[in-house]
């Protein structure tokens, strides 16, 4: 038995009722090391997390943890045994203090009645190690989302935990959240204890841990050395194929005279005097910090937010949006970047959500016909090759990606002109991701104009031919060719100017 | 061709329409045997009747939970209208001016909730609500707290949509049936109606959609709200009394009917049929409890009782991976039941 391991799981499966999530997986985790997990959507992580966080008992295979042998019942088990669980949602009290929270179910009291002061006290005293800078009295409605994944970080470091699993930790965090959050980690590291990081972020994988586990459809593929490996071996063993090119190639025939899209001074709530124009062949990309305004931006020029002011020209014809609808009608549509709270009709039918949005195309004298509803939904999950167990299955079956398509088949059926994407590929795995952005190009092939927002740097510097980057509601410049780089991107969403002038439009 | 009946039959035995009407089915045989009166006419058309006015209400509340929201005021519309018509009526206005003029009263009471639910954005429960007071309050001042005897006034042509009957069956009953079989044409096939579930799974996706969310909730608390003047209208030509007490808590037993025919109470799914075997059931196992000697006061705590229950055994067998009911285990169709499509 080697006592440098803290958490080994051996042959571990778990069968669902007609699938196996599972399939004899391993993991071994050190005493204070930082071990990624990576995987595709639907290759299991979440399942053998849950099974070691105590959510549902595995149905075959056995665990050690701390040297002794593991089998919780329930989370409490799990929790007790010093494993603790930070959710990608996150489960905290939102009206409750930071301090209520960090101590729930085992608040300091004196005779019954709660003591406040100690409360306070002793959860300042877990944030101040953690290099927190708020007050543990705060609200935590009133805190950001990485001060919210503090407080829970702090519940469990205040636990005793010895295991810290984080699962997809900075999927809403900014980059510069993402940095502390790391600082964080490591601190916990120096302190021997040990953090399980789920990720899809290749770049944050490598940054932070030290070994990796990749799983691919419910089986271990292996356990490899960070210090050894490139991020194409990860992705290779996440795919089980080798990707090729990460990106699509880049547009070779952009009209430059030919203006899609171009906008004049537009100004709203969260962005002020916006201009910028896409040209025919061309994707757009939007860059900047969360909070820069480019999503408020797109949702302005769509009509689906009130605009102050500005001028909108939709192929030199000038435009005005009262409401969303008149949008969409000319042809320009928005796809947003939170697909479960305002993308999909979850418990509804993959054929009833592809057809939300033109349901004119489907019916005739205002009755839906179902016949005309399926092929056209058919004709989208096609092409688009969308993997399906049937269109009137509910959309929740689908994976990430495949959602993500159903969404895209949904707006291509309202023959669009433009189609602006936030976040494209939030929360989808790699070989999904780059069906993705392909689709995008041949859509940009095809004459329909394409703009993305994406904080994803590697995303928008692989996908977009021209990159516009806001800072604080307004335009800090564009990019376009070589210029298209991380370091100029950061430069300019961050505030500071560029030196060169070069590559303004 | 084998394999096509067997999912044919799938289909139809995952419903919860046939859950709920294969409950109906072995509550009438078991108390028709105990009592076999419980089949005669008298006793058919009074359960018909009994169905009719409270179906009304829960074929509303159908849309209200459909849509995501709930209308607690639709008993209490029904007073206000019905004291409306027998009010006028009394003082000599001919009755169907009378019915105009209270159906021109639902259509404000369905705006005013629809607006203040849509455009000012408060809760449906907190709007409803107060509705359910404002309206019967109304009730109560027209009326001095006191029912309105109003037999002398009403003619025969009114009073035939309550008291007729077309070979044996109530006329009241055909205006329940075929109001239900209306709404449950628009609710599964009009694109208007498709939108009432597309704003109720998904309020944002909707917007997002391009769908007037606003539109469609005024559209829906306008019908439902036309819908209890229509049970509130039908309710005087049936009793020819308008009374302020009229329909008192018609609304839980509309929700329990509701819920029972399958309406999820987080909307987006649920639909007429559902709920028209759910009223079904709750009225007949009411009559069967008087059949079977049992005391009327017993009517609330089985009609609980029976919420409850559908609603855990539908959780319980549903909670993991769409197995069959209970129920339909109990009929020995389960087998016949596999993985479940959403229809």
């Amino acid at each position: 038995m080697n006592s440098a391991l803290l958490l080994e799981v051996k042959d571990l499966s778990k069968e669902f009722p007609g699938t196996r999530a599972l399939n004899n997986v391993r993991l071994d985790v050190r005493r204070g090391e930082v071990h990624g997990l990576c995987g595709e959507n639907g290759a299991g992580k979440s399942t053998l997390m849950n099974i070691v966080g105590g959510v549902f008992p595995a149905t075959g295979g056995s665990m050690i943890f701390d040297g002794k042998a593991f089998n919780p019942r329930n989370p409490k088990d799990s929790q007790d045994s010093g494993i603790s669980f930070v959710h990608q949602e996150l489960c905290l009290c939102p009206h409750l203090s930071a301090a209520e929270n960090i101590f729930i179910g085992r608040l300091p009291n004196k005779g019954g009645k709660i003591n406040f002061k100690k409360l306070y006290e002793d959860a300042d005293a877990v944030l101040q190690t953690l290099d927190a800078n708020f007050s543990s009295k705060t609200l935590v409605s009133n805190l950001t989302v990485s001060e919210q994944q503090l407080v829970e970080i702090a519940k469990a470091v205040s636990l005793n935990c010895k295991l810290l699993i984080l699962d997809e930790p900075t999927s809403s965090l900014t980059d510069k959240e993402t940095v502390k959050l790391f600082q964080v980690v490591k601190e916990l590291k120096k302190k021997g204890i040990s953090t399980l990081f789920i990720s899809h972020r290749m770049k944050e994988v490598f940054e932070i841990c030290d070994r990796v586990t990749v799983l691919k459809d419910g089986s271990y593929v292996g356990c490899m050395n960070i210090s050894e490996i490139t991020h194409e071996d990860v992705i290779r063993a996440m795919v089980g194929r080798d990707l090729g090119e990460l990106y699509p190639d880049k547009s070779s025939k952009i009209e430059e005279d030919k203006f899609l899209i171009k906008v004049e001074n537009l100004s709203g709530d969260g962005f002020e005097n916006i201009g910028f124009t896409l040209k025919k062949g061309e994707i757009l990309g939007f860059a900047g910090l969360v909070g820069a305004g480019r999503s408020e931006v797109m949702r302005g020029l769509c009509g689906i937010d009130p605009i102050k002011s500005g001028e909108i020209y939709l192929n030199g014809k000038k435009q005005r949006f009262k409401r969303y609808r008149d949008a969409v009608k000319k042809g320009i549509c928005y796809l947003t970047e939170d697909r479960k709270n305002s993308g999909l009709f979850l418990q509804m039918s993959i054929a009833k959500n592809i057809a939300s949005a033109n349901l004119e195309a489907v019916s005739k004298y205002g009755w839906i016909v179902k016949n005309r509803e399926y092929s056209m939904s058919e004709k989208y999950v096609k092409a688009l090759s969308i993997k399906i167990p049937g269109l009137s299955y509910p959309i929740s079956n689908l994976s990430g990606g495949n959602q993500q398509k159903c969404l895209i088949g949904k707006w291509l059926s309202t023959d669009p002109k433009v189609i602006i994407m936030d976040e494209p590929t939030r929360g989808i795995d790699v070989g999904a991701k780059r069906e993705i952005h392909n689709l995008l190009r041949a859509l940009c092939e095809q004459g329909v104009g394409v703009i993305i927002v994406s904080s994803e740097l590697p995303e928008i510097i692989g996908v977009a031919d021209r990159v516009a980057v806001m800072h604080e509601g307004k335009l800090a410049g564009f990019l376009q060719g070589e210029n298209i780089s991380e370091e100029n991107i950061m430069k300019l969403a961050s505030g500071a100017s560029l030196s060169m002038a070069s590559g303004v439009s | 061709m084998k394999n096509k009946v067997m999912k044919a039959a799938k289909t139809v035995f995952s419903q919860r329409e046939v859950t709920v009407f294969l409950i109906i089915v072995l509550v009438v045989v078991v108390t028709s045997i105990i009592q076999p009166k419980f089949l005669n006419t008298n006793n058919m058309r009074s359960i018909a009747l009994s169905v009719s006015v409270d179906g009304l209400f829960a074929i509303g509340l159908t849309m209200a939970l459909i849509l995501g929201g709930i209308e607690l005021s639709v008993g209490s519309v029904a007073a206000m209208t019905c004291v409306i018509t027998g009010y006028l009526a009394l003082q000599g206005v001919n009755i169907w001016v009378a019915c105009i003029a209270s159906i021109a009263s639902g259509l404000v009471v369905g705006l005013f909730n629809g607006f203040m639910i849509s455009k000012i954005g408060l809760p449906p429960f907190i709007v409803t609500l107060g509705m359910e007071n404002l309206a019967r309050g109304m009730a109560y001042i027209i009326t001095t707290g006191s029912p309105l005897s109003v037999s002398g006034y009403l003619p025969q042509s009114f009073r035939y949509f309550a008291t007729g009957s077309v070979f044996g069956i109530p006329v009241l009953f055909i205006i329940f049936i075929v109001i239900s079989a209306v709404a449950f044409i628009f609710m599964k096939y009009s694109k208007t109606c498709r939108n009432m579930y597309y704003v109720g799974s998904n309020e944002n996706a909707a917007r997002l959609s391009g769908i007037n969310v606003d539109r469609v909730k005024i559209g829906v608390y306008v019908t439902i709200a036309l819908i209890s003047t229509l049970a509130g209208i039908l309710s005087l030509a049936r009793f020819n009394v308008a009374t302020p007490e009229l329909s008192k808590g018609a609304e839980t037993t509309a929700i329990s009917a509701a819920v029972i025919g399958g309406t999820s109470m987080t909307g987006g799914s649920g639909g007429v049929l559902g709920t028209v075997m759910g009223i079904f059931l709750l009225k007949i196992v009411n009559s069967a409890l008087v059949m079977m000697n049992v005391s009327v006061y017993w009517q609330e705590f089985v009609q609980g009782a029976i919420l409850v229950l559908a609603v855990t055994i539908d959780y319980l067998s549903h909670r993991k991976s769409g197995k069959p009911s209970f129920i339909m285990k109990f009929f020995g169709l389960d087998k016949l039941v596999g993985a479940k499509p959403e229809t």
